[in-house]
């Protein structure tokens, strides 16, 4: 895996001994987005992003409401195609690809970039229908590969341990938590590259809400992970980088321990430490 | 930061005031006992000795004061970005500020042995030094108060004069003990003191470092000046 050094661009003060600010290791990138805009009809909602999703590493996206973050998250997986009125234009380059060029199928593109919502919404089925319903559209595999990637999303998920008795009966009968994590299994079990999550612990209680970012740190070995979260801590606590955005613009990114010590930005700073938002 | 908007919460701006106030307060409190000590030694004044020394308590009461403080700050405000670097800022400055203040009140307590002897010599050179110390103090707790990054780098980088005024006296007294025996028990009281002033310095120096950081987020990291050789100096008498 190649990796670049993210050098601060802090340049030095004027007196000599003024060290740059923490850089962290970041991996190249498996989406890199530039210039990209997004309309709701006449409303310019996203404002010439650019942003790379480092490979195998989580980068949090945070900000005030109707900053753009969870519009961002809507482009890469393409949500927009289905409100007429809403497009974007730009840049979201994956594989030499840009995902947002409506020619790209969103079929193939949804299996290669999932999606997790802010509130659970397992189908009304069984649990191991809801995990394969999902795997079917895209692949057909034997009763006994099927098993085992049920298995397997359900073990990724951490959710295994907890249903494997019950996999038969309905998914609406699990707890919040567990819903939540099913539909995290759901979105592995197509085993795509990138996972977009959407505020997804804020409907859930605190230690459901800890099991979800511990399974986002696992996760990270094999997926490229994008996680929109209100809650600055969890952004902290989850994420290799930190994007922070205002008004429809991304107005830094930067390693998270940068981002919450000494960002570079007035408005980050002003953000993050409660000033407003 | 006193240039920032205030925080949506309020009560947490009067939290970091709070805590601001608290470090003037004990800052002030050890500018007094330096000058108290100061005067003990240079004007034999033991009712100033007296005050250095009982002062110490009042600082180390605050200091337990900001620490429990900033625990209650981490704990309930769970403070990021410059709010935080504040914070911890002043849980580090604490400890220097305590630590001058102990130096101040032992400077204080060996003043009164100090008394009960006739200097065959002049007090200049550490009244000097004692005056170069006394300034870089008061200069640093006015930048701690007002997040001032020029002055903590101004004191930051003349600490180097102290250290050559120790280095001189730590000389001059090898010196006068060597002349005459009788001088030995007063002269090693006034290396210590000597010692106590050279380091109340160096604790400035942190505190200035502590202050940069905590205003710009960056760390003042070249090697700073210094000039304490006396580690490295010997005197030998002429008939050696």
């Amino acid at each position: 895996m190649s990796q670049t050094t993210v050098q601060p661009q802090t340049e030095s003060k004027s007196f000599g001994g003024v060290q740059a600010r923490g850089s962290a290791i970041l991996n190249k990138a498996r989406i890199a987005i530039s210039e990209l805009d997004f309309f709701y009809g006449d409303n310019r909602a996203l404002k010439g992003i650019k942003l790379d999703l480092p490979e195998r590493q989580v980068t949090g996206m945070i900000g005030p409401s109707g900053c753009g973050k969870s519009t961002l998250l809507r482009v890469l997986n393409r949500m927009y195609d289905l409100y007429p009125g809403q497009h974007a234009t730009g840049q979201a380059m994956m594989d030499g690809i840009n995902i947002i060029d409506p020619k790209v199928d969103i079929n193939a593109l949804r299996s290669r970039i999932g999606m997790v919502f802010q509130k659970p919404t397992p189908f009304p089925m069984t649990i191991y229908e809801n995990i394969a319903f999902g795997v079917k559209l895209h692949e057909k595999l034997s009763k006994s590969a099927m098993d085992e990637r049920v298995e397997w999303s359900l073990s990724r998920a951490a959710l295994w341990g907890e249903v494997k008795d019950r996999l038969n009966s309905s998914a609406m009968g699990l707890s919040g938590g567990q819903q939540q994590r099913l539909c995290i299994a759901r979105t592995i079990a197509v085993r795509p590259e990138v996972i977009l999550f959407d505020e997804p612990t804020s409907a859930l209680d605190p230690i459901s809400t800890l099991k979800i970012e511990e399974l986002i740190d696992e996760l990270k070995v094999d997926f490229t992970i994008a996680i929109v979260t209100h809650n600055m801590q969890q952004a902290a606590r989850c994420a290799d980088q930190v994007a922070f955005f205002y008004l429809g613009e991304m107005v830094e990114c930067a390693p998270a321990a940068q981002i919450f010590t000494a960002p570079k930005e007035k408005r980050t700073q002003e953000y993050v430490t409660g000033r407003f938002g | 930061m006193s240039d920032a908007p205030e925080h949506l919460v309020k009560s947490f701006d009067t939290e970091l005031k709070r805590l601001r106030d608290m470090m003037s307060q004990m800052g002030g409190i050890v500018e007094s006992q330096l000058a108290n000590a100061t005067k003990a030694i240079l004007q034999r004044d033991s009712d100033a000795a007296g005050r250095a020394v009982e002062d110490d308590t009042k600082v180390d009461a605050l200091e337990r004061d900001v620490e429990q403080f900033v625990i209650r700050l981490l704990a309930l405000r769970q403070p990021m970005a410059g709010d935080l670097r504040q914070i911890v800022a002043a849980l580090k400055m604490t400890g220097d500020i305590e630590r001058i203040g102990d130096y101040a009140a032992n400077v204080a307590k060996r003043s009164i042995v100090l008394s009960q002897f006739t200097p065959p010599y002049s007090l200049a050179g550490l009244a000097n030094m004692a005056r170069l110390v006394q300034s870089q103090l008061k200069s640093i707790i006015d930048a701690v108060a007002n997040n001032d990054t020029q002055t903590a780098i101004r004191v930051w980088q003349s600490d180097v004069e102290i250290d050559d005024i120790y280095t001189a006296l730590f000389r001059e007294l090898i010196t006068y003990m060597m002349e005459d025996p009788r001088n030995i028990t007063p002269c090693t009281h006034l290396l210590f003191i000597a010692k106590n002033l050279e380091r109340i310095g160096d604790h400035a120096t942190n505190i200035a470092e502590t202050i940069y950081y905590a205003v710009s987020g960056e760390v003042l990291t070249d090697a700073r000046p210094k000039g304490d050789n006396s580690a490295y100096a010997v005197i030998r008498s002429h008939d050696a």
